[in-house]
């Protein structure tokens, strides 16, 4: 049998898987592979900061809560979106990231410019009770948030971790990560998250 | 783009499309020495197979790909660098700022580009800000009569303003009610754009360490008694002597000041709650209510419309 007939990959399965890999990537390696080494994608917009400890521990909390099953964090650029949430989602706005929580789906409003628009005592009785303040929410309430308090024990550690990943944590952030968090509830480490929420882009315009 | 990406991109496409051009031509030759139609030489079962030509709807559909394929590619950004015939694109993203967006807007006008982004945003400003525009030439207090000017202040509102306020505009514990006459911080014109403008910071102290539950008791039953409730006249007296800490805000008589957002504690009218346990609870820990600054947010424009709006939900004739 010719090797250059088609039945050849049709009765070899190893040179099949082969041939199928390469043509699958080809996608991938024209879409995604160039974005790893662009400016655009790599660089943090003017002003970005990392999360402080408590703004990470934050996040762990919207992870672990799952926030990102209901709420989206990428406006795109369309003004129907833009008009509700603020400027479209900038890929520097998210170099630090890990993960990212774009998400896929909005039951709930979009979260990526949330910051500094509602006050943190509207965080906490919203998340306390959604409806308390919006009736006609559907949202669940969070009320243990308010009683859980964090230990600090591992925030060190994730910052570590995250600056092995390319977030421009100094040594002093590392070191007083664990005393900024010990103690305060994991509402207070949430609002703090959620807060922090797209504010760079509007504060660097000043 | 760097030219290394822009050609690994042009390069990966343009061999697919070609590699792939070839595999249907390759795929269409009879290469079995067999004529069409015909019995193929195995059989399994009882079952053979036809030495039959690849589906002509399925082979035209695949050309028409190709077709659509390199038209795409000709007109719009795919190749890399290359912008495409028709100048488009989706948005500006490679931004890094505010300004930078909107210079990069400007910009891509300038050029003639189509930035689809842009485009809805300049018709939405052509149609939408003549409207905006003539608003913002009537004051407050005209607008709040102007039926179209609450319509659309209402649906601003709602937007971005019922989350705290209820799409009743009634408020809630914590959170202002707008629809009755008692200002915070002043219910005119251009106090309720100020608020709206730069928002608004309260600042009750708490005073749990400097007075007993004791005397923060007494102190709750003389704030009661300033808006005409019976209490208990010997707690009522002794809370009235320690009331000199609260004038410095409220002011001697209680009825607040609008400078300092000091509620007026002789209406009865309680944003944290008028029981007695809610005063003693606003004594001991203090309030801090935020109202957030929108000139960032919403712009100028839909400010002075939505002040109109929350106006005219209090000054109905």
């Amino acid at each position: 049998m010719s090797r250059f007939k088609h039945e050849f990959v049709e009765k070899n399965l190893g040179w099949l898987s082969i041939l199928m890999i390469i043509a699958v990537s080809i996608g991938g390696l024209v879409e995604i592979t160039p974005l790893l080494f662009q400016n655009q994608t790599n660089e943090p917009i003017k002003g970005l900061q990392p999360y402080t400890a408590l703004e990470l521990e934050g996040r762990d909390i919207y992870m672990r809560e799952g926030c990102n099953n209901c709420h989206s964090q990428m406006i795109r650029p369309f003004r129907a979106e833009t008009e509700r949430y603020g400027h479209y989602s900038l890929a520097g706005e998210h170099v630090w990231e890990f993960p990212h929580l774009w998400g896929s789906k909005r039951t709930g409003p979009d979260l990526a410019r949330v910051g500094d628009r509602y006050s943190d005592e509207w965080h906490h009785v919203h998340l306390m009770n959604p409806r308390n303040v919006v009736p006609e929410s559907n949202m669940p309430a969070f009320p243990w948030l308010a009683e859980n308090k964090l230990t600090g024990e591992y925030t060190a550690k994730k910052m570590e971790v995250m600056r092995t990943l390319g977030v421009p944590y100094e040594d002093e952030d590392i070191a007083g990560a664990k005393e900024a968090v010990q103690g305060k509830t994991e509402m207070e480490a949430l609002i703090a998250y959620l807060q922090s929420l797209g504010t760079t882009l509007q504060q660097a315009d000043k | 783009m760097s030219s290394f990406w822009s050609a690994w991109i042009i390069v990966l496409t343009l061999a697919t499309l070609v590699v792939l051009i070839w595999l249907l031509r390759w795929n269409m030759k009879n290469y079995t020495h067999i004529e069409e139609g015909q019995e193929m030489d195995h059989e399994f079962d009882g079952i053979v197979e036809l030495n039959n030509p690849l589906p002509k709807w399925w082979t035209y559909l695949f050309w028409a790909c190709f077709v659509w394929g390199f038209i795409y590619l000709a007109l719009y950004p795919g190749l890399g660098n290359f912008n495409g015939l028709l100048d488009w694109k989706s948005s500006n993203q490679d931004v890094q700022s505010l300004a930078e967006s909107r210079q990069a807007m400007e910009e891509a006008h300038e050029k003639g580009m189509i930035v689809e982004y842009d485009r809805a945003v300049r018709a939405a400003e052509e149609k939408y800000g003549p409207i905006f525009a003539a608003f913002a030439e009537q004051p407050i207090e005209e607008l709040a009569k102007n039926e179209d000017a609450l319509d659309v202040g209402q649906r601003l509102f709602l937007q971005n303003c019922a989350q705290c306020h209820g799409s009743n505009a009634m408020g809630g514990q914590g959170f202002p009610n707008l629809t009755d006459d008692d200002w915070l911080y002043g219910g005119e014109p251009s106090n309720i754009k100020t608020t709206l403008r730069e928002g608004r910071q309260g600042n009750m102290p708490a005073f749990g360490e400097q007075f007993s539950d004791k005397e923060i008791n007494e102190l709750a039953n003389y704030v009661a008694s300033l808006s005409g409730r019976e209490r208990d006249a010997d707690l009522v007296e002794a809370g009235k002597a320690n009331f000199a800490v609260c004038s410095a805000c409220h002011g001697a008589d209680g009825k607040g000041n609008q400078q300092l957002g000091a509620p007026n504690l002789t209406d009865d009218v309680w944003l944290y709650g008028g029981s007695i346990n809610k005063i003693e609870e606003t004594l001991t820990h203090g309030r801090n209510g935020v109202m957030p600054k929108w000139k960032n947010i919403l712009g100028e424009d839909k400010i002075h419309v939505i002040s109109a709006y929350v106006y005219s939900l209090s000054n109905d004739e």
